[in-house]
């Protein structure tokens, strides 16, 4: 029981900083895109790509 | 509508009503208790238990009536999430999730500094509009943005503008949004410019934040690429032994001249890296020191409220004081409309709309989920500003105003400020500033004004006390660095959106300056934005006066405006919905906004006191330096400062005239609608049918 909140907790953080991403665009690619053929970005063009994505806009407030 | 997928809360069982009957009694209570309270000194548990009651019995029923009479939403819809699901921008997301990372954005250093700057008027007016502004405006307006973002496929506050009021609209939008970003960060520049100057230690180890993010941005993209956790834990312990190693530094005469400056000096080298942070590339830079930040501001805000509930430290500082007539040191002006003005941020902050609208809602897997995300996060943000109230508070009045007053209002020496400020009925001695600045491993606290060093001060002790005194310095120098670490994150993300804006604008005249690719370009649009904010930051700190005292009013008025225009906006969809009956919900806020805005706008104008009016002070320089009263070195600064009071009246008019195009534009769009003219249709999105299963566990 204590096992299964810390889990949770620790997926919450994992989620929240954004440290699972790239999990869950390689699940992403393979529900979505693994039919087109070719290969999911490596985990670094991932990285830099989403980091690029992220500060496109308004992020951060007074 | 089976009960599990109702928005509307359940009716109340008498249990309920009597628990709630309780709650609302507590409340009454504890806020009485404050605003009637004349004492020595009243604990800071009744400000905890006054809020605690205030944001519960606003969020079970004002904010379930908004949800459910007024925006009427509708869980069975599909979200944009949903519908535009692409695993990137737009992803069904735990509420929770979204909770968070919508607090992280809203929650910046504006709500820390607001209410300690306003505590010159006394405890009572700043804590009282941050609970009513919040509940009855800020929430509110977070709330209903987020949810008509959401009916528009997550539009951002200005394409809205354009939609729903028409191109003027949409321009004073685009207009206001730039504007409020240079003096935001100009005015945050300036906070921890005043923090840093002449502190090797504070300045040590801000610096050595810029490597450190350097150093996590390389270990998240080429050493463990993606890791986002393991390099933060990384960082964090270095920012803490940059904490412990400025001391060090501190301590040895031979490194201390590396790290001591004065005030334009540190200005410009701010503004030095505040246009390497905007043209660097992300990773590098801005993404690794914000995951630094966001971790260090939830974590010391966690920690802040834990110790103060725990410690229940007294406040010191009377309910109201003299200066609600307008004679405050800290800045000029009277009760109202300036506390109003000075506590933007944790009250209602404009800037918020631009959160609402835009991020969040690409990532709300349910609209039932608005609710707590867009009303409840501003809650929270509001209990922050109270938190800072209650740290500027717990120190004694005479320290507080010792720290925070400028030397240009109360003498440059000690000994002159102390029989000044002593003279208001707030005694404090050379001593006592000198034994806590001894403390707080400072060599002066006199005149450290902008509001983090005092911040720093009740923090530092509030901490002290409860995780183990003897290390005031080291939490003092913790707290300046939590400051300034966020404060630069605030400033490198702002930069680089109104670069972005600035090149949007730009490229309908030459398309080349709108690609964000075109090097040259980013160069360009960054130096002028920079130049903009640089500018400000930079008469700031020449200012006798501090800078704060102009600027701080001027960022307040234009961050209201901003909520004004999201709440134009929001009004108008409410009419265009048929809901006119129920408008009152922004309207009230909307016009208590348009109020305090104008009638500040018009002081800091028009007021012939030369603390407080800025053509009074621009003429009361010229006729100085016409009568030849200035010292022939101070000349040319002079001429420096009366030009700047001029653009800050400038600013000034043209926040009330942008305020007053969109309020009149709402009323020509509502007056159509109301008489069935013809008018910009309304553009939400057409209702489909959620499909999501909902795998996570909801509360």
């Amino acid at each position: 029981m204590a096992m299964r909140a810390l889990q949770r907790l620790w997926n919450f953080v994992r989620r929240m900083s954004g440290d699972d991403a790239y999990e869950r665009y390689l699940e992403h690619w393979r529900v979505h895109h693994a039919a087109d053929g070719g290969q999911p970005l490596s985990r670094q063009a991932f990285f830099k790509a989403e980091q690029e994505r992220k500060w496109n806009g308004v992020r951060r407030c007074c | 509508m089976s009960a599990a997928n109702d928005a509307r809360p359940r009716p109340l069982t008498p249990l309920g009503m009597l628990l709630w009957f309780a709650v609302a009694l507590t409340g009454a209570a504890a806020v009485g208790g404050i605003a009637l309270h004349r004492g020595e000194s009243i604990n800071s548990l009744w400000f905890i238990v006054a809020a605690i009651c205030v944001y519960a019995i606003g969020y079970r029923f004002y904010s379930a009536f908004i949800a459910a009479k007024v925006l009427v939403i509708d869980p069975t819809r599909a979200t944009p999430a949903e519908r535009f699901n692409d695993g990137r921008d737009f992803v069904p997301t735990n509420k929770w999730i979204v909770f968070g990372h919508h607090f992280a954005a809203i929650a910046g250093p504006g709500p820390l500094i607001g209410p300690t700057l306003a505590a010159q008027f006394g405890y009572l007016p700043g804590t009282l509009w941050i609970l009513i502004g919040a509940v009855l405006g800020g929430c509110v307006q977070d709330f209903v943005i987020l949810f008509f973002s959401t009916r528009r496929n997550g539009r951002s506050l200005g394409q809205m503008a354009r939609h729903e009021l028409g191109p003027v609209g949409g321009i004073a939008a685009l207009l206001g949004v730039m504007t409020i970003m240079i003096i935001l960060i100009a005015v945050l520049g300036l906070v921890v410019v005043n923090a840093m100057k002449h502190s090797p230690w504070a300045t040590s180890t801000v610096a050595a934040t810029i490597p450190i993010a350097i150093l996590i941005g390389l270990y998240m993209r080429n050493i463990r690429p993606g890791r986002v956790l393991e390099g933060s834990l990384l960082g964090l312990a270095l920012l803490l032994f940059a904490v412990w190693g400025g001391g060090w530094i501190d301590h040895q005469p031979a490194l201390r001249g590396w790290f001591d400056y004065e005030g334009p000096d540190l200005a410009l080298m701010v503004i030095g890296y505040g246009f390497a942070a905007a043209v660097l590339p992300v990773w590098l830079l801005l993404a690794p020191r914000d995951y630094l930040s966001t971790f260090m501001k939830l974590g010391t805000i966690i920690a802040l409220a834990i110790a103060i509930v725990v410690l229940r430290p007294d406040i010191k500082m009377p309910a109201l004081t003299q200066f609600i007539d307008g004679t405050g040191p800290i800045f000029g002006g009277t009760l109202f409309p300036f506390v109003f003005i000075t506590i933007a941020c944790g009250a209602i902050s404009g800037f918020h709309a631009l959160i609402s609208s835009g991020t969040t809602p690409k990532l709300l897997s349910n609209e039932r989920d608005m609710r707590m995300i867009g009303y409840g996060g501003m809650m929270m943000e509001s209990f922050v500003a109270i938190m800072a109230m209650i740290a500027a508070t717990v120190l004694d009045p005479g320290v507080f105003f010792a720290i925070n007053s400028p030397a240009g209002v109360v003498g440059a020496e000690p000994a002159a400020a102390v029989a000044m400020i002593s003279s208001w009925g707030f005694p404090v001695t050379v001593e006592q500033m000198e034994t806590l600045a001894r403390e707080m491993g400072e060599a002066t606290l006199f005149a450290r004004t902008g509001g983090a060093p005092s911040l720093a001060v009740g923090m530092a002790s509030i901490f002290a006390s409860a995780f183990g005194a003897g290390l005031l310095a080291m939490w003092y120098h913790f707290a300046i660095m939590f400051e300034a670490l966020f404060i630069l994150t605030t400033l490198d993300a702002g930069t680089r959106v109104a670069r972005f804006m600035l090149q949007d604008m730009l490229g309908n005249v030459i398309p080349a300056l709108g690609r964000t690719s075109w090097y040259p370009g980013v160069l360009l649009t960054s130096g002028v934005v920079v130049a903009a904010w640089g500018y400000f930051l930079y008469m700031g700190t020449i200012d006798p006066l501090g800078g704060i005292n102009s600027l701080w009013p001027l960022f307040g008025i234009s961050n209201q405006m901003l909520a004004a225009i999201a709440l134009c906006v929001a009004t108008t969809i409410l009419i265009k919905s048929r809901k006119a009956r129920y408008a009152w919900v922004t309207v009230v806020p909307l016009t208590w906004l348009v109020t305090i805005t104008s009638s500040a706008a018009w002081i800091k104008l028009f007021s012939p006191e030369v603390g407080i009016g800025f053509i009074a002070k621009a003429n009361d320089l010229a006729a100085k330096l016409g009568a030849g009263s200035i010292p022939p070195e101070k000349i040319a600064q002079t001429q420096q400062i009366i030009f700047n009071q001029r653009l800050d009246a400038l600013l000034t008019m043209l926040f009330l005239v942008l305020t007053w195009v969109l309020v009149i534009d709402t009323l020509r769009v509502s007056l159509r609608v109301l008489r069935g003219r013809a008018h910009p249709p309304l553009s939400e999105a057409p209702h489909e049918p959620t499909r999501l299963v909902e795998d996570w566990v909801r509360d």
